[in-house]
């Protein structure tokens, strides 16, 4: 399986495990949009560590899955972002508005519990 | 010394071995990082222009190694209707809108050379180069010399 | 600035003399009397030749009497001297002989190879080579002073000749002492360790002297790989060592800022000079998402704040992605 979802409280835990076609990524949109319905989950970490390459394509599908999530009350942190994929990333000029992105699992569940706690600091 | 690599774009499932294809010969031929990465990410780019746009078509990979540098060309081509406006298709605003959405602006930031052959009887073909001097020491020596 | 790849097959460095080669007794478009002129300049270079192998040994030794006259070559010793002048006089006069320098340049790269560790100066090598050119010229002086317009003859003949091969060993020697110091520059740069852990998710990224785009660029890699390993959501970059930066380097310096976002970690620039902050502003550079202090203390004390250190908010650190 390409893309490991696990569920941790309120949230879901998507793990690409690797390389994935442009067909994959639209299944993995379309599956954690109805988890999230289906669990009421209130935050989503996408785990992009495995990922090579995040070309523009990826990058709209990051962002989509974080709109999508928000319509449906939940926060996204994309996690994992490596360090040649995050010049690649730049040097592209991808516009990455409005990703919320974190190191790691652990920081990107703090951040979750953070934003979820209370309300949001800007609203997400 | 490498041999050139074609891969075969017929469906998105390629795009991810033209990908991986493009990082590996980058890696062979001694690119240092993250030019293997930047190198993947313009083919995945041009890649899957073909497939969206055309449905198939091909993708290139031609290293060379001479003396004093070494480099990849990649050369994405298909035989579809062509882009009727190529200075759109290749520029975009610094925000990054533009480019008609074929990625190619994206794709010319990350390599050193870049050129679009199109027209509707000739199909698109996109050659986009990097190289690098083998020695850090001639690398420095142009730049000084380019001022 | 887009470099383009050349499509011939071999490429030259600048530095190469131009006529490498080409044989010294060719030129281009000669009528025939230049063409009877060379022939004749070449059955001198001939007779040249002929002579200095004749003469090797006295010519030799007057060579490097004048070398320790000249009180070059200290580092070496008599016998040291003497034996690499016997290889510089052969390949000297092979060189003179056939015409070609590549075997005298192979011959003059393995020497600075050799004599650069030991400690011997641009100015000695150069020296050296027109001591030889002196003492030949000298010596072809006192054989044919009988007969000027031959000596003349020969020295046309001599001259561009010992001139070539006196710039093939300088300029080698030149560009073999750039390579053994830009080597030892590039492992220093390797061995050393640029980011510093100053607290637990806090990074220091001190910059100093020349930044250039190569140096920049394995920083970046540094960097990032730092922020990866170390766990970081705080990074302060100081470029308070930095004298300028050209536009190049001021957009790698905002592409890290960026790519290290992406990986989750906020950054901090201290220590601009004014004169760098002005060019930033020349150059338009996009600063928006930068956050610069002006000194380093001030930097820290930001950098720990965003870090939850010092009762900011904590959860500053991570977090927004802006464009």
């Amino acid at each position: 399986m390409s893309v490991a979802i696990l569920r941790q409280g309120d949230y879901l835990i998507a793990s690409i495990q690797s390389d994935l076609s442009d067909t994959e990524v639209v299944e993995l949109r379309g599956e954690l949009a109805e988890l999230v319905g289906t669990y009421r989950a209130r935050g989503i970490v996408v785990d992009v560590a495995a990922l090579d390459v995040i070309d523009s394509f990826v990058a709209r599908s990051l962002r989509a899955i974080v709109l999508t999530a928000s319509l449906r009350g939940a926060e996204t942190v994309i996690v994992g972002i490596q360090p040649d994929v995050a010049i690649a990333m730049v040097q592209f000029r991808l516009n990455l508005e409005p990703l919320r992105v974190a190191l790691d699992l652990d920081a990107a569940i703090s951040l979750l519990d953070r934003l979820t706690r209370g309300d949001a600091e800007d609203g997400g | 010394m490498e041999d050139e690599v074609r891969v075969p774009i017929n469906g998105d499932a390629d795009l991810v071995a033209a990908r991986a294809e493009g990082r590996a010969l980058a890696e062979r031929l001694g690119f240092p990082r993250p030019d293997p990465v930047l190198i993947a990410t313009a083919i995945s780019e041009v890649a899957r222009n073909i497939v969206v746009h055309v449905g198939r078509g091909e993708i290139t990979l031609r290293p060379f190694e001479e003396p004093d540098r070494y480099g990849l060309v990649v050369i994405a081509s298909d035989a579809g209707p062509g882009i009727r406006d190529i200075e759109a298709a290749v520029h975009d605003d610094y925000s990054g809108s533009g480019g008609l959405g074929l990625g190619l602006p994206g794709a010319r930031r990350l390599m050193d050379d870049f050129r679009v052959v199109s027209g509707p009887d000739t199909g698109t073909t996109v050659t986009m180069t990097k190289w690098r001097f083998r020695d850090e020491l001639a690398r420095v020596r142009e730049e000084r010399r380019r001022g | 600035m887009k470099r383009q790849p050349t499509t011939r097959a071999r490429t030259r460095s600048a530095a190469e003399p131009e006529l490498e080669d080409e044989r010294m007794d060719e030129q281009p478009d000669r009528s025939a009397a230049d063409a009877e002129v060379d022939q004749d300049a070449a059955s001198l270079l001939q007779e040249l030749v002929a002579y200095l192998r004749d003469n090797r040994t006295e010519l030799r030794e007057e060579w490097a009497r004048r070398i320790s006259e000249a009180e070059l070559l200290g580092v070496m010793s008599d016998e040291e001297i003497f034996s690499e002048a016997t290889e510089v006089y052969d390949n000297y006069v092979d060189a003179l002989e056939t015409g070609s320098i590549e075997t005298l340049q192979t011959y003059a790269r393995e020497l600075s190879e050799r004599i650069i560790p030991r400690g011997v100066e641009t100015h000695e090598v150069l020296g050296i080579v027109l001591l030889l050119r002196d003492v030949l010229a000298r010596s072809l002086f006192a054989q044919y002073q009988d007969d000027l317009e031959l000596l003349n003859r020969i020295l046309d003949a001599y001259e561009p000749a010992a001139n070539r091969i006196a710039v093939t060993v300088g300029v080698s020697f030149v560009e073999e002492r750039e390579r053994v110091i830009h080597d030892q520059q590039e492992a220093m740069r390797e061995l050393s360790t640029p980011v510093l852990q100053l607290r637990e998710r806090l990074l220091i990224l001190p910059i100093i002297g020349v930044l250039d785009s190569a140096r920049a660029r394995q920083l970046t890699e540094q960097l990032l790989a730092a922020i990866r390993d170390n766990r970081a959501t705080v990074v302060v970059i100081d470029i308070t060592g930095v004298a300028t930066i050209d536009r190049t380097v001021a957009n790698h310096l905002v592409q890290t800022v960026e790519a290290s976002r992406l990986m989750g970690a906020s950054t901090i620039l201290t220590g601009l000079s004014s004169e760098i902050a002005q060019t930033l502003v020349d150059l338009d550079v996009d600063l928006g998402m930068m956050k610069t202090v002006g000194d380093l203390q001030g930097g820290l004390e930001e950098a720990e704040r965003l870090a939850g250190y010092r009762g900011g908010p904590a959860g500053d650190a991570t977090g927004d992605v802006e464009t």
